[in-house]
């Protein structure tokens, strides 16, 4: 059996096939969507969100996550999803007015609530990279199962940036995903060169590498880790609380400010990538490489930006991230931890990326969350992926099929 | 010199290890064009599985060697069928999802495997420690010290290489298999029965990772919840450098990996920290220059 690969191609062009995309143009009529599934969806997520984070009782909080869930099969099941969907793409000024007020809204509930203020800002971290990881993996094609490596490549940066003092935060920020990228520049050669399982495992075997390169090199501070201050952004420090009009808010919410604005950004990069002609390009060179190159496309460009944008929102995100907890050790960037990042991304609906902020949330929040299992919450995880996978298929929010059909829109 | 021989033979025999994981992958893959990636923890399985039989076989007072053959076919069969069991309901109905949710689901599966041993095996969070059955000692090769139970399994794993090389390529079940790797629908309309082609394979690739896991159990005397996950990181590799698809590739990848960890430990000592570190570099670098591992898949590139 020295040949046993050339197979099954028939089932996976059967399911990737049609040019798959979350920006697709519905053709519709010509009057605009209503306004109330978006302003609705939006409350409803914001509450939810706060009520999650908020319950501390197990029994409530299992009722308040079937309560969730429930709604949400009912709102997909009654066309809730397509409606908000199209509020969505008609109204994205009040999506983005929305989204800032609920976002308010939740940090003034949650304002002395520490501990789920971090957590958001985790979740918020996590989606970040995801997004990252959606336009490597999802738009690109590129399989990267190093993510946590290029996190802690910020993070590591941040910290020895931090111990030598003196560059202001941003910089430090900036640099942290410069140094991912230039770290990540390594592999490009062995990524360009390779595909599907190929270039999964030089990924993969870059991850464990760089893991166990940590643990050995004292320099980094070996399995001990290192330390790292907070973040001050021109004389504002993230390190200390907030008191405003007689209410006292907890520094997290700082983090909680950064880390939303800066996935924010990172959604908005993603959706400008996804509906300009470079999504369309990223779709050829990831469903078939031969033909986008026959038909002139310079397949390394488009996979070497995506790689790159990727791994700088990584190293950004890690330096985040570092300065948030204030310390980072190897155990914090390991190859598990890689494999969460995409399995948020597959979760959410790969290549949809406004999929991997409910999947980010699931598979961050819920195991901190659910206390009583907490034995048994790396079980329980793999239980719910697994049960995900099969119920859907193409994850929470399933990427829409591209028509490039402009008579439509008009 | 004498070193040298020894840490030789320590090459070879983790070569057979990896080799024998790296053949599971690749038998997986060819059939199946799946990357099987709970492998390693149904490896660790077998290996628990093979504990299990030790215990049990020990305390009926029975003789030594009822005892490993006890062992073997216990982490055989249990890995065998959970490894059917896993394609049968949880890979099979995936096969038109996406390559990738594929892939997830067999990590995820091997998260599962991996966590229900820690949490339901006695004492399971600690390493165990695997009972020496086999004859202790060894004799003195040159300057080389040679153990006895190293030299009995390193035949073993390779008599059973052979075998599964033997089953692909002489017996009409391997016929079959490679019939349906070469193209599923030509081989269900020659007659092949594709339903049960799948999971005896699965069951093929599986016994295998039981077998590697009782030798590993074996040798090092001493296996822990956790060691499937860096088996199957190193037996990919090891796979994917030979070439997925090729069960020679497979072992040649396996001995190349084991030979340049081993090649570390011995020329720079005081790197042996990273003797991982150098592997995967030079995994890289070799994916790099033979993009379809070295021995390439045969046929021309598919369109």
């Amino acid at each position: 059996m020295t040949d046993l690969s050339d197979m099954s191609r028939v089932g996976q062009l059967a399911g990737d096939s049609p040019v798959r995309t979350g920006a697709g143009t519905l053709p519709r009529s010509g009057q605009r969507a209503h306004r109330w599934p978006l302003v609705a969806a939006v409350a409803f997520a914001a509450t939810a969100l706060t009520v999650l984070v908020l319950i501390e009782n197990q029994k409530l909080l299992g009722l308040a996550l079937a309560a969730i869930a429930a709604i949400c099969l009912g709102a997909a099941r009654f066309g809730g999803v397509a409606a908000t969907e199209a509020a969505a793409a008609d109204h994205p000024w009040l999506l983005r007015g929305l989204i800032t007020a609920a976002t308010l809204a939740v940090l003034f509930v949650l304002r002395d609530d520490n501990f789920g203020l971090l957590m958001l800002s985790t979740v918020l971290i996590y989606a970040t990279v995801c997004v990252g990881l959606t336009i490597q993996m999802g738009y690109a094609g590129l399989t990267n199962f190093a993510a946590a490596a290029f996190v802690g490549t910020g993070g590591y940066t941040a910290a020895m940036l931090g111990q030598a003092g003196g560059l202001p935060d941003p910089v430090v920020l900036v640099t942290g995903g410069l140094v991912a990228v230039a770290i990540g520049s390594l592999l490009i050669l062995p990524v360009l060169r390779t595909r599907g399982h190929y270039a999964a495992l030089t990924t993969l075997a870059f991850g464990v590498m760089f893991n166990v390169f940590l643990d050995a090199n004292e320099l980094l501070g070996g399995p001990q880790g290192l330390k790292i201050p907070g973040i001050n952004l021109f004389g504002w420090d993230f390190s200390e609380d907030l008191h405003i009009a007689g209410f006292t808010i907890s520094f997290y919410a700082n983090y909680v400010l950064l880390t939303g604005a800066l996935a924010a950004l990172a959604m908005m990069l993603a959706g400008l990538i996804d509906r300009s002609w470079i999504g369309i390009w990223f779709d050829a060179v990831r469903l078939d490489e031969t033909a986008a190159s026959v038909f002139g496309l310079k397949i390394g460009r488009w996979k070497i930006l995506a790689f790159t944008l990727g791994n700088f929102l990584a190293g950004v995100m890690g330096a985040v991230y570092a300065k948030m907890t204030g310390f980072i050790a190897p155990s914090n960037f390991t190859f598990g931890d890689s494999l969460v990042m995409v399995s948020i991304v597959i979760l959410g609906g790969i290549g949809n990326r406004w999929g991997v902020l409910p999947a980010a949330l699931i598979v961050v929040l819920l195991p901190e969350k659910l206390q009583f299992i907490q034995e048994y919450r790396l079980l329980l995880y793999a239980l719910l992926v697994i049960v995900i996978l099969i119920v859907r298929p193409d994850g929470l929010v399933a990427r829409r099929v591209r028509k490039l059909n402009l008579e439509a829109r008009s | 010199m004498g070193m040298i021989g020894q840490h030789l033979l320590n090459g070879l025999m983790q070569g057979t290890i990896y080799g024998l994981v790296a053949m599971g992958f690749t038998i997986f893959f060819g059939v199946m064009n799946v990357i099987k990636f709970s492998h390693g923890d149904v490896l660790t399985l077998g290996a628990f599985g093979g504990l299990v039989a030790a215990w049990a076989t020990h305390a009926l007072g029975l003789p030594v060697g009822i005892q490993l053959i006890a062992v073997f076919a216990a982490a055989m069969l249990l890995s065998a069928v959970v490894g059917a069991g896993i394609s049968h309901f949880l890979i099979m109905p995936l096969r038109n999802a996406p390559p990738l949710n594929m892939l997830l689901m067999t990590m995820m599966v091997g998260t599962l495997i991996r966590e229900a041993i820690r949490l339901f095996f006695p004492n399971g969070t600690n390493p165990q420690r695997f009972p020496e059955l086999l004859p202790s000692g060894g004799f003195n090769l040159g300057n080389v010290f040679v153990r006895n139970d190293g030299l009995i399994l390193m035949v073993a794993g390779i008599a059973s290489i052979a075998v599964v090389h033997w089953i692909i390529n002489r017996t009409r079940f391997g016929l079959a298999m490679r019939a349906v790797a070469e193209d599923v629908e030509t081989a269900r309309t020659m007659g092949i029965n594709y339903a049960r082609v799948i999971p005896l394979t699965f069951a093929l690739g599986s016994i295998t990772a039981g077998f590697a896991g009782t030798i590993y159990g074996l040798y090092y005397s001493e296996i822990n919840y956790g060691m499937g996950l860096l088996l199957a990181v190193i037996g990919f590799s090891a796979a994917i450098v030979g070439g997925l698809g090729n069960i020679w590739g497979a072992i040649i990848g396996g001995y190349l990996f084991a030979g340049l960890q081993t090649f570390v430990v011995a020329a720079i000592p005081s790197m042996s920290d990273y003797k991982n570190v150098f592997a995967f570099v030079l995994v890289i670098v070799l994916i790099t220059w033979r993009p379809t591992g070295l021995l390439a898949e045969r046929g021309s590139e598919r369109v």
